[in-house]
């Protein structure tokens, strides 16, 4: 099963059951207030997985290590590595 | 004998570690690569060899690569190159050919992916018998030195995407920093058809895909200081076409 595949099985099983209760499709005789929290129940998920992955994505960035020690160990090592390179013959 | 052993830790283990480090315009970068690395195994211990495969690169990598070859042995240092730029991904295959050992690790020879990680690849690997080790970015320790706020929020934004998108088990997707038995990489190149960039994304995938086994080790991913990026511009546009292609078939 490929990730499409699943994601349109996912959301077909979620607008089922939201088709369910909303519109009351198998005459359960639900009480008025479930249809009236499940009609806009879609929106709300939506807009909180969007809010969800915003703040996920800006607190990322904001963690994202800047690795400065890497970065200077590296150059230190540069330096160290032409040294011995020169020493062992290496033309650059 | 006692104190030999302390010296050389690993010296007596089985295993053999391929280095592929293709190159495209490296003469600068190879040298340094290529000591760091003898550096590093040196010290750990363990057995390996560094297979350089350049493709024809015009600034004369290749001269560099044989002079390297000289003062390190023929044993340690091994030059397959190739005529004309063919692409990464066939650099790998190429590579794997002539690989001796039964562990590859994969990385780019413009030092944004240090040595010093990879015993530490290898410790993790031994640790849980992984099929396949993944240097990331994006998790502990990791992360990335040189880049501004707009790039760190692509690559963090185009990082969700992938993970929510394709749940893959993995943190760092595009990240080419890995270590790999050497079957299980020769069957996942037989598989992978992507082209350049969105190449490393199918290999990680495909091997979730597989059932292998994946362990992670943080990196610090220091931006390359010589020489040219070789992929450019469309890098947004080839990602997200190679996201909807993994993401349909896989
Ligand atoms: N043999 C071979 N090596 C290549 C080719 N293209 C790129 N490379 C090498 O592959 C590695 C990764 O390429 P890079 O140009 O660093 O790609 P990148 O890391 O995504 O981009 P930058 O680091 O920003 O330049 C480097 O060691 C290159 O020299 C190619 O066509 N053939
Ligand atoms: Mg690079």
């Amino acid at each position: 099963m490929t990730k499409l595949v699943e994601w349109l099985f996912g959301v077909s099983v979620v607008v089922a059951a939201w088709a369910l209760v909303s519109f009351d499709l198998l005459d359960l005789s639900l009480p008025q207030t479930y249809r009236e929290v499940a009609w806009p129940m879609p929106l709300y998920l939506l807009v909180s997985f969007g809010c969800y992955s915003l703040a996920t994505v800006g607190y990322r960035v904001a963690t994202f290590n800047d690795c400065d020690e890497a970065a200077k160990e590296l150059q230190g090592q540069i330096k160290e590595a032409k040294e011995d390179l020169r020493k062992k013959g290496l033309k650059m | 004998m006692a104190s030999r052993k302390t010296l050389h830790p690993n010296r007596d283990s089985e295993d053999k570690y391929s280095i592929l480090l293709p190159t495209y315009n490296e003469r600068e970068n190879l040298p340094l690569i290529v000591w760091l690395l003898v550096k590093y195994f040196g010290e750990s211990g363990y057995n390996y060899e560094v297979i350089i495969i350049d493709d024809g690169s015009p600034d004369g990598t290749l001269e560099v690569a044989e002079q390297l070859q000289k003062i390190y042995g023929e044993d340690k240092i091994l030059l397959r190159p190739r005529a004309k730029k063919l692409g990464l991904g066939t650099a790998y295959i190429h590579g794997i050919k002539h690989a001796t050992g039964n562990f590859v690790i994969i990385m780019d020879a413009d030092l944004s992916h240090h040595p010093k990680f990879i015993p530490e690849f290898i410790e993790k690997q031994k640790e849980g018998d992984y099929d396949l080790v993944s240097g990331t970015r994006y998790k502990g320790n990791g992360g990335v030195y040189g880049w501004d706020l707009r790039r760190k929020l692509i690559s963090r934004g185009a990082n969700f995407l992938t993970q929510v998108l394709l749940r893959p088990g993995a943190s760092d997707l595009t990240g080419s920093f890995r270590l790999y038995k050497k079957e299980v990489l020769e069957s996942l190149v037989e598989r992978c058809v992507s082209k350049g960039y969105v190449f490393q994304m199918e290999m990680i995938v495909r091997a979730r895909q597989l059932n292998y086994t994946i362990g992670e080790v943080p990196i610090s991913f220091v931006d390359r200081v010589y020489g040219e990026s070789k992929l450019g511009g469309n890098e947004i546009v080839s990602f997200v076409k190679g996201l909807i292609t993994l993401f349909a078939t896989t």
